[in-house]
């Protein structure tokens, strides 16, 4: 019998304590954001989307090789003798036609790995991490700055270059 | 009363019986379903510390505007192996029998669908209609979760209905009304006149009366609750072990119907409270009318109160609704079998003894 009053009694007055709890939290601030309006600050070493600055890259093609998954595809050409292809910012002299840089970022893991090697600092990760696409397709980035009839142009004239350095070197292997 | 009103009016029965009938639906039912779902989110989104609904209207006022499009819009399912009359007919019954509770509940002293002198036998009586509506969807949804939620539903209406019908009892037997509209008119406008605090006449009685009524106030807002099927009672929906109980394969309107009833059971619940206990559509300190000299404000003044008080308890029940965990059904039969029924007769006795003395 006593148990049993201690049980109503108990029942009411643990009611009455979480509504009190759950009044106070009524009125408490929301601890949510707005998210699409308001975003949270990253923290400092945030791994997000790459970007490859193409203005420095010289197409050695390590971070293609220190990539886990193998997201990142490069694809040079030589440049001919006479090209001036500029310099990178830390004086590093160009000597490829990068007609191909794609990077997946369907694959991507995100580990950051590709960005130590690179020996201009051209590849690295920004804050963009909003970039959902409703076609798997459309994450192969490609961060190649040439048009394609460039990239031709210059696969042709490599192409050519080398087959007149053959035909030299034969000639001469012949005079011989 | 506004048949008698509007049959002045337009002299013709129909005409007035018919907007009659139809102005809690629209004047009340349909506003109150959607300020409170919106209501219940905002409560919700709160109580978690979060905003709730925030992107349409300003903060997020047209939440529920834009849900019932897109409930309208929605294609009907009816699979292949559902009893399609029941599975039909069952959202109907549904909300006919909350709608139909309307007829009797007195929102001021003008505004009272029909003044039946049965008037809460016929409420207690019609809302029986939900559980056959209940009961016909869960069964002809052809769904082992529709089925267990369905049975669930009818167990705990049928058992919780004892101790409310006992509280009913207790108040009819002091009042000698059954009456709706006689039970509020008798709590006149200041509220140590209400029944919770022992009724209007002031005698050794009145404070008598006092801790026993605050008993079957309790006990009747707990059967109550649970005759609505809300969290801590809402076995028969439990989300987490039944999908969603007895409208799992229901969608687009005939599900908002069910949602409608739910809603509209709600307030019919607080607004029965309400009237028992709590002074019906009666002001706790006086009407602004009467010191104003203006009558009609009265009525209005009336339909305020009456809304902010069944309002306040529909508040309560989302309030409890994200304090308290779902009961298991073993206790949830122990509270009403072994701890409301028992507590009710004997305040049901006590009170009798009461009132001839």
């Amino acid at each position: 019998m006593r148990a049993y009053f201690n049980n109503i009694f108990t029942a009411l007055i643990t009611i009455f304590v979480g509504m009190k709890v759950t009044l106070r939290h009524l009125f408490t601030p929301s601890v949510t954001i707005q998210y699409p309006d308001v975003k949270l600050p990253l923290p400092e070493r945030e791994r997000n989307r790459l970007y490859v600055n193409m203005d420095d890259c010289i197409g050695c093609d390590q971070c293609a090789r220190a990539c886990p998954v193998n997201c990142i595809e490069i694809e040079t050409v030589k440049s001919l003798p006479g090209e001036d292809l500029g310099k990178t910012s830390n004086g590093k002299k160009k000597a490829l036609w990068v007609t191909k840089f794609t990077i997946d970022f369907a694959k991507c893991c995100y580990c950051q790995l590709c960005v130590f090697p690179c020996p201009t600092e051209c590849i690295y990760m920004t804050d963009v991490y909003e970039f959902s696409e409703y076609d798997r397709n459309n994450l192969i980035y490609d961060f190649a700055t040439l048009t394609p009839q460039e990239r031709q142009e210059k696969i042709e004239n490599f192409r050519k270059f080398s087959e007149e350095k053959e035909k030299q070197k034969a000639k001469t292997d012949k005079s011989e | 009363m506004i048949y008698d009103f509007l049959n002045d009016l337009t002299g013709s029965p129909f005409i007035a019986g018919t907007i009659t009938a139809l102005l809690p639906l629209f004047a009340f039912i349909l506003p109150f379903a959607l300020f409170a779902v919106l209501l219940e989110r905002k409560v919700a989104g709160h109580m978690q510390d979060r905003l709730g609904p925030m992107r349409v209207g300003y903060h997020g006022i047209l939440q529920t505007v834009a849900d019932i499009i897109k409930l309208i819009q929605k294609e009907d399912i009816i699979a292949r192996n559902n009893d399609k009359l029941l599975f039909n007919i069952a959202p109907v019954l549904t909300f006919a029998g909350s709608y139909a509770a309307f007829a009797a509940i007195p929102f001021s002293s003008v505004f009272l669908g029909a003044n039946i002198d049965l008037g809460i036998f016929y409420i207690i009586a019609v809302t029986g209609l939900v559980v056959a509506g209940i009961l016909m969807a869960g069964w002809a949804s052809n769904n082992k979760y529709s089925l267990l939620g369905a049975m669930r539903s009818a167990a705990q209406i049928i058992s919780y209905e004892i101790p409310t019908i006992l509280v009913v009892l207790s108040i009819v037997m002091l009042t000698g009304t059954m009456s709706l509209y006689d039970l509020s008119e008798s709590q006149t406008s200041y509220f140590w006149n209400w029944y919770l605090l022992g009724g209007p006449e002031f005698e050794i009685q009145k404070f008598l009366l006092i801790p026993f009524m605050l008993i079957g106030f309790l006990i009747i807002y707990i059967s109550t609750l649970a005759e609505v099927n809300r969290t801590p009672f809402d076995i028969p929906e439990a989300e987490s072990e039944l999908v969603s109980g007895y409208h799992t394969e229901y969608s687009g309107m005939k599900f908002a119907m069910f949602f409608l009833a739910e809603y509209a059971n709600m307030f019919a619940v607080s607004a029965i409270v309400v009237a028992l206990f709590l002074g019906g559509y009666q002001s706790p300190f006086g009407y602004l009318g009467n010191l104003l000299n203006i009558n009609w404000l009265i009525p209005l003044e009336q339909f305020f109160w009456f809304t902010f008080k069944g309002i306040f308890f529909v508040f309560v029940q989302m309030w409890l609704r994200w304090t308290l965990p779902r009961l298991r059904v073993d206790q949830l039969m122990a509270a009403s079998w072994k701890y409301l029924i028992p507590i009710a007769f004997f305040n049901l006795l006590i009170i009798g003894i009461i009132s001839i003395l």
